[in-house]
C-alpha cells in the first residue's frame, strides 16, 4: 500500500519529502480505518483512488481517496488535542489525524454515502 | 516478513534500544514488548537509538508516550539519538521535543544518565 502510493506520487512530480509525507498521511488513514471503522476485522475493504486534479491557485493537486464500509467516523464532534496539554497531561493515542492534518494540504471527511465512509487527501503539487 | 527489529544492548546501568525497520501500527506491538520488559525488570534508563529505523508513524510515537510516565515516575527517563531527518521531522511535527530529549549520537544520551548518577543533584 505504501509503495503503491509513493510511486504514484513520484511518477506525478512529488519530492522526496513530500512523498514520504503523503506516505505516512495514508497509512495514518488506513491505520484508523482498521482500527477504528472495522475494529481489526481482516475482511474489511479499505479503496484507494488515487488523481491529479486542477487546483485552484496551484497547478495540479494529488487527491488521495479512501474509502470503507466500516463505522463512521464522525469528524464534527473531533477537535484537535493542544499538544502542550497533551504532553503535560502524557496522553497516548489520536496522533494519526494531527498527523495527517499536519502532512497534507488538506484533509476532509465525505459525506457517507450508502455505507461506504470517504476521507479525502490533498497534495498541493508545487509549480 | 521481519520489517521491524529491536536490539537490546547495555551499558552500564543504560538499556539501549536500537531500532531497526519500519516502525507502524502492525510493527509496534514488538516495541512494546520490549519497553514493557525493561518495566519489569525494573530497567528504567533508556536510550532509544533511531539509526536503522527507516520509518516511524504515530503507532511508534504512541509506545513513546504510553511509557513515558512508568519510567519517569521510577526516576529514570525514555531519551532518543541518532534520528534521520526524515524520522525526527515527525518527532517535531507533533512538538515532541517538548518532552523528548532527542540527541544527535547514542554516546551523548547514554553520557546524560551516567553522568547524572555519578553527581547526584
Amino acid at each position: 500500500m505504501r509503495t503503491f502510493v509513493s510511486d504514484a506520487a513520484r511518477q506525478y512530480g512529488f519530492g522526496e519529502g513530500d512523498v514520504g509525507k503523503i506516505e505516512l498521511a495514508i497509512d495514518e488513514a488506513c491505520t484508523n480505518i482498521i482500527k477504528h471503522a472495522y475494529r481489526y476485522n481482516p475482511d474489511g475493504i479499505i479503496e484507494i483512488r488515487l488523481s491529479m486534479q486542477p487546483g485552484p491557485d496551484h497547478n495540479r493537486k494529488f487527491v488521495v481517496e479512501i474509502h470503507d464500509s466500516g463505522i463512521s467516523f464522525d469528524s464534527s464532534k473531533y477537535s484537535a488535542p493542544d499538544m502542550t496539554e497533551y504532553f503535560k497531561k502524557l496522553r497516548h493515542g489520536g496522533l494519526g489525524i494531527v498527523l495527517m492534518k499536519k502532512l497534507m494540504d488538506e484533509v476532509e471527511y465525505g459525506p457517507s454515502v450508502g455505507d461506504r465512509n470517504t476521507i479525502r487527501l490533498i497534495k498541493y503539487l508545487p509549480a | 516478513m521481519s520489517e521491524f527489529s529491536v536490539g537490546i544492548r547495555q551499558q552500564d546501568t543504560v538499556s539501549i534500544l536500537e531500532l531497526k525497520g519500519y516502525l507502524d501500527a502492525h510493527t509496534a506491538p514488538e516495541l512494546e514488548k520490549a519497553f514493557q520488559k525493561h518495566l519489569n525488570e525494573a530497567r528504567y534508563n533508556i536510550v532509544v537509538n533511531f539509526s536503522d529505523l527507516s520509518y516511524i508513524s504515530s503507532a511508534g510515537l504512541g509506545v513513546l508516550m504510553q511509557f513515558i510516565e512508568d519510567v519517569r515516575k521510577n526516576d529514570g527517563d525514555i531519551k532518543l539519538s541518532n534520528m534521520s531527518t526524515r524520522v525526527y521531522n515527525v518527532f517535531d511535527l507533533l512538538g515532541f521535543p517538548m518532552l523528548y530529549e532527542i540527541f544527535k549520537d547514542e554516546e551523548e544520551a547514554v553520557g546524560k544518565f551516567l553522568n547524572k548518577s555519578e553527581n547526584p543533584s
